[in-house]
């Protein structure tokens, strides 16, 4: 376990030292904010009935969204792993006494978490001081601001699972590049990263639900904004701790199995 | 205890040949060669021995570290490293060796060096007293105090491959592979990496198994060398008997007072000039010895010194024996 921690902080530490990324990351995000919001309003103020939140609910969505987006950011990888595999340097990680894919999950935990730790305070902050339905609003109820923590590490979780799924490509298509493409914008869409889910139509969300991409940033925040009831947040736990077990056991399967006809390249 | 035996790996390989056509063909069917990188690979190792491993590139020298590493499982025969299958006891058997794969970096790219080893000495759970003793003998033989307090990027080669075999050792591994260490490397910084290499297989008794194509490595480090070459080993023996196997001529370099040296008929002359000689002869028809009486009872010799054939020259002549 000991040396799962340092795997951790070593890449932790790594992330942390790259703060104009940080600034620039926090402005973008902020823009990005400001203007989903706008465009939200634009639609909001030709009537309210239609829509599945309040206003005020989907602001804090949004800016929850932003402030934790490199938790579950689907287009971010690690690409010193993706070089590892396509240039042969994982030859020197298979020499270690320690299990590949947990090193790797470690790895894009701390990667992924160094960037959330620059960037959510300032842009809760902020967001935070906005005037009423603009800003981000306290958790619903203290169910929400306790059931909020547990569902953000479970979706943590599926996120980095999956994400596992998308390097263990590499071992098979020696380019990641289309399969990353792929995937991101399929998932990206699919996760509610571009529309809330609760936009969805009637007929797609259940089949949305299902999938495992419901269970990343999804079911966290709409916890936090008290569009779940308190059972229907146990029930999207739930899902998520089933797609966290489901991933990472097909995670170290298909890994045991690529390793067993690897090909270190080069040399 | 090192002890292959009969082992064999394949790769296959996606081959197409060059043109539009081809590429459109391979985008249905694609055609794979077989290549053999390795075929029946037989050898022993003892422990606290210093073996270099040769060969032409593509011969499968690092195909057989990786075996040995436990990183590639061969497609049959058998491998026991103390006791061990590699491939399949890994995590055991890892914890007992040491790897230095020259071409790579296992150093963390943008933290100070000092945090990768403490990261090495925490996967292989190295006790901190252990760890202590290890860092501190190492950066003293190593000469890298200074330096581990830096990035691993702003490092040097030689910087970077002293702090590299630094961190292979830190869990006092049994055996070391080599695979290339002074690749790259400026005169000052192979002879450190050699120096080094040759202290810690004295005084730990460590085995190493080392592959270079520098030929001054060999000669400078191993007794025992390994020829392999096409996935086969081609010869097993000591430097010594690779060189007299190959050749028995001996180049006498000679400086002395006078004109010119008086000459046996054996003796050919390759340069004879102001005082400075180089001599050739065959050991065989004259030896060393009388050579050296006879020249130095003809004329007032100041310096005498004897070449074998020139190790570089010798392997390219025995890849050309077995037509590597």
């Amino acid at each position: 376990m000991r040396k799962y921690l340092s795997f951790f902080r070593i890449r932790f530490l790594a992330g942390l030292q790259y703060r104009a990324a940080a600034w620039a990351g926090i402005a973008t995000q902020f823009a990005w904010g400001g203007m989903s919001i706008l465009m939200y309003r634009a639609f909001y103020q030709s009537g309210q009935s239609a829509f599945p939140m309040e206003f005020s609910q989907l602001s804090s969505y949004i800016w929850m969204q932003q402030a934790f987006l490199a938790m579950f950011m689907v287009w971010f990888y690690d690409n010193e792993i993706f070089d590892h595999i396509t240039s042969g340097s994982i030859a020197y990680e298979l020499c270690r006494p320690c299990d590949l894919y947990s090193m790797w999950f470690v790895k894009n935990m701390a990667i992924r978490l160094s960037r959330v730790v620059l960037r959510c305070a300032p842009i809760l902050l902020v967001a935070a001081l906005l005037p009423a339905p603009y800003g981000v609003t306290l958790p619903a109820s203290l169910e929400a601001a306790l059931l909020f923590p547990i569902s953000m590490l479970l979706g943590f979780l599926v996120m980095v699972a999956f994400s596992m799924l998308v390097y263990i490509s590499a071992f098979y298509t020696i380019s990641p590049n289309g399969v990353r493409i792929l995937v991101t914008s399929v998932l990206e869409f699919l996760a509610g990263g571009v529309l809330p889910i609760p936009f969805f139509p009637d007929w797609l969300r259940p089949v949305m639900y299902a999938l495992p991409f419901a269970s990343m940033q999804n079911t966290p925040y709409l916890i936090y904004v008290g569009h779940f009831a308190a059972g229907d947040a146990l029930g999207g736990m739930v899902m998520q701790l089933f797609w966290v077990i489901a991933l990472v056991l097909m995670g170290k399967g298909w890994m045991n199995r690529a390793l067993k006809k690897v090909v270190v390249q080069g040399g | 205890m090192i002890e292959l035996k009969n082992i064999r790996k394949t790769f296959r390989v996606a081959k197409r040949n060059a043109g539009l056509k081809a590429a459109a063909k391979a985008l249905f069917r694609k055609e794979y060669t077989e290549i053999h990188a390795l075929q029946d690979v037989s050898f022993k190792i003892n422990d606290g021995e210093m073996i270099g491993y040769i060969g032409p590139n593509g011969a499968g020298k690092s195909s057989t570290i990786k075996i040995m590493s436990g990183v590639l499982t061969p497609d049959s025969g058998e491998c026991l490293i103390n006791g061990r299958v590699p491939w399949k006891e890994r995590a055991a058997h890892v914890q007992e060796i040491g790897v230095v794969f020259g071409q790579r970096s296992q150093l963390w790219w943008d933290v100070p060096v000092i945090d990768s080893f403490e990261l090495i000495r925490d996967i292989y759970r190295v006790p901190e007293e252990k760890y202590r003793k290890n860092l501190e003998d190492l950066t003293e033989l190593l000469d890298i105090g200074e330096i581990v307090k830096t990035p691993a990027r702003q490092l040097s080669l030689g910087q970077r491959m002293r702090c590299e075999i630094a961190a292979s050792l830190l869990h006092d591994p049994r055996i070391l592979f080599l695979d290339e260490p002074t690749i790259g490397l400026d005169a000052v910084s192979k002879i450190a990496v050699r120096d080094f290499v040759k202290t810690i297989n004295r005084e730990k008794g460590t085995t190493v198994i080392l592959t270079t194509h520098d030929m001054q490595d060999i000669e400078a480090l191993t007794e025992r060398i390994l020829l392999i070459g096409k996935g086969k080993i081609l010869l097993d023996g000591s430097l010594e008997q690779l060189k007299s196997r190959k050749s028995t001529h001996r180049t006498l370099t000679v400086d002395y007072v006078g004109e010119r040296l008086p000459l046996l008929p054996e003796m050919q002359v390759k340069k004879d000039l102001d005082g400075h000689a180089e001599i050739v002869l065959d050991t065989e028809k004259l030896s060393i010895s009388d050579a050296i009486a006879h020249i130095s009872a003809a004329a007032e010799v100041k310096d005498i010194s004897v070449a074998g054939e020139n190790i570089d020259d010798l392997v390219v002549s025995l890849y050309k024996e077995f037509a590597l």
